[in-house]
């Protein structure tokens, strides 16, 4: 679905992706990990058209883009959260997941305008997908709460609903289980799985989470300073050397 | 010392009426504010710039196709603005767009100079002047057509921005640019939609304003007047602006009559920047702004 050929990007003299090539599957949950500063979230930017890699070249469902900017990017079918929420802190919970159906909504400002006919009909049409969203997220209850006065766990939660409300084709979430006690974490891998499941969405995130990793993800691929050192099923990178050394430094050596 | 009711409301109600076309004039800035996080110093040069131009037109052709006329420079001025000061200043600082503002501020007013000189002129837009009496208070018909106008764009502003498509794409462009762009919001056309704005709002101040005033380079005065409405109702807030401009305009009106007298008169003009920092002592986000918790 999504070919990255070796990506490089470099801030200055930092070399933040070093010449990575990773693949991702239609249908498959892809998790990206690493230690910080292993360049994941760079990664994450360079899909979703944020950073351009040069040299480097990306395809999506076979057409390259490599150097289109995000909001194209996203008209493709990429969806993403960010790992500092990037809610839009002054609006509704509700309006916040609308705005997620932007590139849905398809009737100009006059017809809009009058908010009769086409305009009407359609705003109540992505209002039931964005309904139907926050039934599935279990968010009811804070539906007109502006998005700012929301903790933390809530705000990811809404984060990662405007993103399934765009029903992208591949979903990039950065670390979507930050900072959450188990319990909100068991929630979200399980709306992650069924998004997946249901939906049919592919999802590629990064998590430093190594069981939820190991449980919810069909394949890994792990980055240390820029370069992909392995790449596998959970099972494989579990037993990986370089992967061991990587995230515990001198492991073996006594 | 009696009351004389009938005079306090009068002047009320042409505070209220003159509030409004002050709520017009701050509702450029709170636009700008919002998409862009600047305080936009040229929003009175644009007022200006927008009456000059709609002065020379007037002369040649009839009031509609000269508004029309004004209309399409003032969207060419926000095309034109996004792609050569906003496009290369991308991702910088707040403080770097502001002097920008400025530049373009200086560079309007010296342009306007250029074209039309330095001399005041008048705007006639077929309003006469004369008050008339509704239950024994008199009301300048300038003053409410002004209010009438300011009312009817403030509306349809707020309207457009709360309940359609494009203006919830621009209420998250102004909430945070990068999560705008992963939705499929377009930043550039965003700015220049609300630069358009902007401008529009510019030419509906500059007419009004213009129309009681004058022409002349003093209506960049009145984007000062704009200051104390945006302190009092907070600097990104909409509704803000509305009761910020009503606040201002009636306090200034009543503490010219109530308090003038007793220090020789002439309050008006400084009473509202007073009362601005009573808030910025109480209230300093105003009524309606965010607040913001910075964490230090």
């Amino acid at each position: 679905m999504l070919e990255c050929k070796n990506v490089h990007v470099s801030f200055g003299i930092l070399k933040a992706l070093n010449g990575v090539s990773l693949h991702i599957e239609k249908g498959e949950i892809l998790a990206i990990i690493g230690p910080n500063g292993a360049g994941k979230t760079t990664m994450i930017n360079v899909i979703s058209g944020v950073y351009h890699p040069t040299p480097g070249r990306i395809f999506f469902e076979g057409k390259e883009r490599t150097f289109m900017p995000p909001h194209p990017v996203a008209a493709l079918g990429i969806a993403r959260t960010f790992q500092n929420v990037a809610l839009f802190k002054g609006m509704r919970v509700l309006d916040n997941i609308m705005i997620g159906r932007h590139l849905h909504m398809r009737s100009g400002f006059f017809s809009q305008g009058i908010y009769w006919g086409f305009g009407q009909k359609e705003e109540i049409r992505h209002r039931e997908a964005v309904e139907r969203v926050i039934d599935w997220l279990e968010i009811e209850h804070i539906r007109k709460v502006p998005a700012g006065m929301l903790p933390y766990g809530l705000q990811k939660r809404v984060e990662l609903g405007r993103a399934l409300a765009a029903e992208p084709k591949l979903l990039l979430l950065d670390e979507p289980m930050a900072g959450m006690n188990l319990e909100e974490k068991e929630d979200i891998a399980r709306f992650i799985i069924d998004a997946n499941e249901e939906l049919g969405t592919t999802i590629a995130l990064i998590e430093h989470d190594m069981g939820v990793v190991m449980d919810i993800s069909d394949r890994v691929v792990v980055l240390d300073y820029g370069e992909k050192i392995a790449e596998g099923t959970p099972e494989e990178i579990k037993n990986n050397e370089k992967v061991i050394k990587a995230y515990l430094g001198t492991a073996g050596r006594r | 010392m009696a009351i004389d009711w009938l005079f306090v409301s009068e002047v009320t109600i042409s505070g209220l009426l003159v509030g409004l076309m002050y709520s017009l004039v701050a509702l450029g800035f709170v636009l700008i504010y919002k998409a862009s996080g600047v305080f936009n110093f040229a929003q009175g040069p644009m007022t200006l710039f927008a009456a000059f131009a709609l002065v020379s037109l007037l002369a040649l052709v009839p009031l509609g196709l000269s508004l029309i006329g004004v209309l399409v420079i003032m969207v060419v001025l926000a095309y034109t603005i996004e792609r050569v000061i906003l496009r290369p200043l991308v991702a910088r600082p707040p403080l770097v767009l502001f002097m920008a503002t400025i530049g373009l501020g200086f560079f309007l007013e010296g342009l306007a100079q250029a074209i039309w000189g330095t001399q005041p002129r008048g705007l006639d837009i077929g309003i006469t002047d004369t008050p008339f009496t509704l239950a024994g208070v008199l009301i300048s018909r300038m003053d409410l057509f002004g209010a009438g106008i300011s009312g009817v764009l403030l509306f349809g502003l707020v309207w457009f921005f709360q309940r359609t498509r494009t203006g919830r794409a621009l209420r998250a462009v102004s909430d945070d640019h990068e999560a705008a762009l992963s939705v499929g919001i377009p930043l550039r056309r965003a700015w220049t939609i609300t630069w358009a704005i902007a401008g529009i709002v510019a030419l509906a101040a500059g007419i009004l304003w213009g129309a009681r005033l004058g022409v002349s380079f003093s209506l960049t005065l009145i984007a000062l007047k704009a200051l104390p409405v945006l302190i009092i109702g907070g600097f990104d807030s909409v509704p803000g602006a509305i009761i910020g401009g009503l606040i201002v305009g009636t306090s200034e009106n009543l503490a010219e009559v109530f308090l003038g007298p007793s220090v020789g008169g002439g309050i008006k003009d400084f009473f509202p920047y007073l009362l601005a920092l009573v808030f910025l002592w109480a209230r300093p986000y105003g009524l309606f702004g965010r607040e913001i918790i910075e964490r230090v």
